[in-house]
């Protein structure tokens, strides 16, 4: 009766005494990583966790100096599932910054408890529009890419490869309709079809005979993901690889690349990174990536490694202080990163001004598949919704 | 109208026919003879696309998969009834409901554990990826072809096998009167375990004809869950001749409602409109279709005769 009373007194003593530590460590920097790690996206997940890492590993397992905890959240591609996740990290877990979000539905849903208690909110891969125009905030930063700005690439590309017939196509969601509108934006040719898919539609063989009975001069589309599986495999087995050129965003990369295999090859990509661009930051980071986790990084994982980088310099340049926000504002915004996409810095609007590149997926000689780059397709440019922005 | 665009889509719609086919046979049977609602039947196509892409992949033959997948998912089905469904028979629908909805993650979760997170790569096996000229102008994929013929081949024999053997007499009966079939003598409890080790190889056979057209992943079988219900529901349930006319119906239907409205509703409305309705309207073309039918036969199409 005794000894069991003592059990139960000192499990309670334990209890206290871990609760009453993790209550008192003050000089922890606590990171809330909010992103899409289950279902048939969360492929994207574990690639923007995996580049993180290797940045937290870069800066000797301390962000900033500081002892790092990193609190994980699965939002399950899910508004409110992500919502609710990034909520109890910033009320219960205090989390000095959240970062992740692979999908731009998600971050819009999620966005608000962050940025309403001022916690700094870094997105690793979705940018949509709002969030860099009229709702853009001091306190959310994206290191990756507005959602338009391969889109406008694109556009861009095909103006001066001279196509005057493009065929468009996409999932019918918010991103997919912004995709195709951004890529209109900067194409000066003709539109002969703009066609939005079912979300659950895995089966494109109706479109695809449409498409090809319009005898395009090219195609852009965007099919993210697990869609993009699909997407490609089934122009291929149509027959349409041969005939019609094709180029795309986020549909041919490097977390469906090898599901896709020679459907892929000769597909053109937009893209604001690849991993074989030549500078001494991404030498080290794709070799050490390499190193670790026994793939290619993707863009996905090149953003969160930027995003890690990015909260260790700041976080430095303040000298660990988080109570000063505008300080900690300040060295997020001059960006003191050696980025492997090359110069980096952040437009007013907090979105990054980068390049953007053509990209090819191949067929390497022991039979895996890859994307190399073929050219530079744009400067170092900003965004087009940063006009409408109030931070100047 | 261009007639050859036409009856490439229709090919199309066909196609997509067969696979909701093959998946509604084993789900109608299932629901009818053990009044049973079973929403983790998208897992047997998902694992049967997922042993047929490794194996596939270990081994180069296609055949070799098929041989592999349709037997494992045979008694993948007959396993999961034995230990775990077989709780569920006497529960009532919303216990049933719920009980294979957790089956349906635990699948989705175990092929990520086993197989990771990314697409599994499968293609059409070689030979098979050229277009096959129908008509002259009229060309149409090798394999999608095959596809077609190889779900209307296994229509006609499940067919045969239903109207015409003395099992598929038991089995008929079953989906009629389960009372009166076990009281006529017919061992109800080995027949619903065939029947869904049946209903499970016939899915596990649509995910591997399947598997090198679309994306083998996690959560693959959900999207032709939802569809497959809508087929069983119009062609009235355990009705193994009501699912071949209702997955036919609503695939051709779904495909050319798909290509051509928004061409109608061009005509109709201005683009923008028009190109904002049109993903909208497809989208639910078949769950109006399900109203209509219901609306006037509320048993469905081709309903067994129940009790």
């Amino acid at each position: 009766m005794i000894a069991s009373l003592n059990k139960a007194g000192s499990l309670a003593l334990l209890l206290l005494v871990g609760w009453v530590y993790s209550a008192t460590a003050e000089d922890t920097l606590k990171i809330g990583f909010v992103s899409t790690f289950s279902g048939n996206t969360g492929v994207l997940g574990q690639h923007m966790y995996d580049g993180f890492m290797l940045g937290v590993d870069h800066a000797g397992g301390k962000l900033g100096g500081m002892t790092t905890e990193i609190i994980k959240g699965d939002d399950q591609f899910k508004p409110d599932i992500g919502l609710e996740v990034t909520r109890e990290l910033v009320e219960r877990d205090k989390a000095n910054f959240i970062v992740g979000f692979a999908f731009s539905n998600v971050l819009l849903a999620a966005a608000k408890p962050a940025l309403d208690s001022q916690t700094f909110l870094i997105s690793g891969n979705a940018g949509p529009a709002l969030l860099a125009g009229a709702r853009c905030s001091p306190y959310f930063f994206s290191v990756s890419y507005q959602n338009d700005f391969n889109d406008e690439g694109a556009g861009i590309y095909y103006t001066n490869s001279g196509y005057k017939h493009v065929y468009l196509m996409a999932p019918n969601y918010v991103t997919g309709r912004e995709a195709l509108a951004g890529f209109k934006r900067t194409f000066k040719g003709e539109i002969v079809g703009e066609v939005y898919t079912k979300l659950d539609q895995v089966d494109y063989s109706a479109e695809l005979a449409q498409l090809k009975a319009a005898k395009p001069d090219a195609a852009y589309v965007f099919f993210p993901g697990g869609f993009g599986v699909n997407f490609i495999k089934q122009f291929y087995q149509a027959g349409l690889r041969s005939q019609i050129p094709l180029l795309s965003k986020a549909t041919v990369d490097l977390t469906n690349i090898a599901a896709q295999g020679d459907a892929a090859v000769g597909s053109k990509e937009v893209t604001h990174y690849n991993w074989d661009l030549d500078n001494p930051a991404n030498t080290r980071f794709v070799t050490d990536f390499i190193k670790k986790y026994g793939y290619t990084p993707s863009i996905f994982a090149e953003s969160s490694y930027d995003v890690a980088q990015l909260i260790d310099s700041a976080v430095r340049q303040v000298k660990g202080d988080l109570s000063d926000k505008d300080a900690l504002r300040k060295a997020l915004e001059s960006a003191q990163i050696q980025s492997p996409r090359g110069p980096f810095k952040f437009n007013t609007n907090h979105f990054p001004i980068h390049g953007n590149y053509v990209v090819e997926a191949v067929k390497k000689n022991d039979s895996t598949f890859t994307l190399v780059t073929r050219q530079k397709l744009r400067d170092e440019a900003g965004d087009s919704f940063a006009s409408q922005c109030a931070m100047k | 109208m261009n007639w050859t665009l036409f009856a490439i889509q229709f090919l199309n719609g066909l196609q997509l026919g067969t696979t909701l086919f093959l998946m509604s046979a084993g789900l109608t049977l299932v629901l009818g003879i053990m009044n049973f609602v079973n929403l983790a039947h998208g897992s047997f196509y998902m694992v049967g696309a997922y042993v047929a892409a490794a194996v596939y992949g270990a081994t180069g033959s296609f055949l070799m998969a098929g041989a592999v997948a349709v037997p494992a998912t045979f008694l993948l089905g007959i396993g999961v009834d034995r230990i775990c469904l077989r709780r569920l028979y006497d529960r009532n629908h919303l216990a049933q409901v719920l009980g294979t909805f957790g089956l349906l993650m635990f699948f989705n979760e175990l092929v990520r554990v086993i197989w990771g997170p990314a697409a599994l790569f499968a293609a059409v096996p070689p030979g098979l990826e050229r277009e096959v000229e129908l008509l002259p102008g009229m060309a149409f994929p090798l394999y999608r072809l095959l596809v077609l013929l190889a779900g209307l081949l296994t229509g006609f024999v499940l067919y045969l096998f239903i109207a015409h053997t003395r099992l598929g007499m038991r089995i008929r009966a079953g989906a009629s009167d389960r009372g009166m079939a076990a009281s006529m003598g017919v061992n109800v409890s080995v027949l619903s375990m065939l029947v869904f080790g049946l209903g499970a190889a016939l899915a596990g056979f649509a995910g591997y004809l399947a598997s090198p057209i679309v994306a083998v992943q996690s959560g693959m079988g959900d999207p032709i869950l939802i569809t497959t219900l809508v087929v069983i529901v119009i062609g009235g349930i355990g009705s193994i001749r009501g699912a071949i006319l209702a997955s036919m119906l609503v695939g051709v239907i779904d495909t050319l409602g798909r290509v051509y409205l928004p061409s109608l509703l061009n005509a109709a409305l201005t683009p923008a409109t028009s190109n904002a309705l049109s993903p909208a309207i497809t989208s639910m073309l078949t769950y109006l279709m399900m109203a209509a039918i219901l609306a006037f036969r509320r048993q469905g199409l081709l309903a067994a005769r129940t009790g």
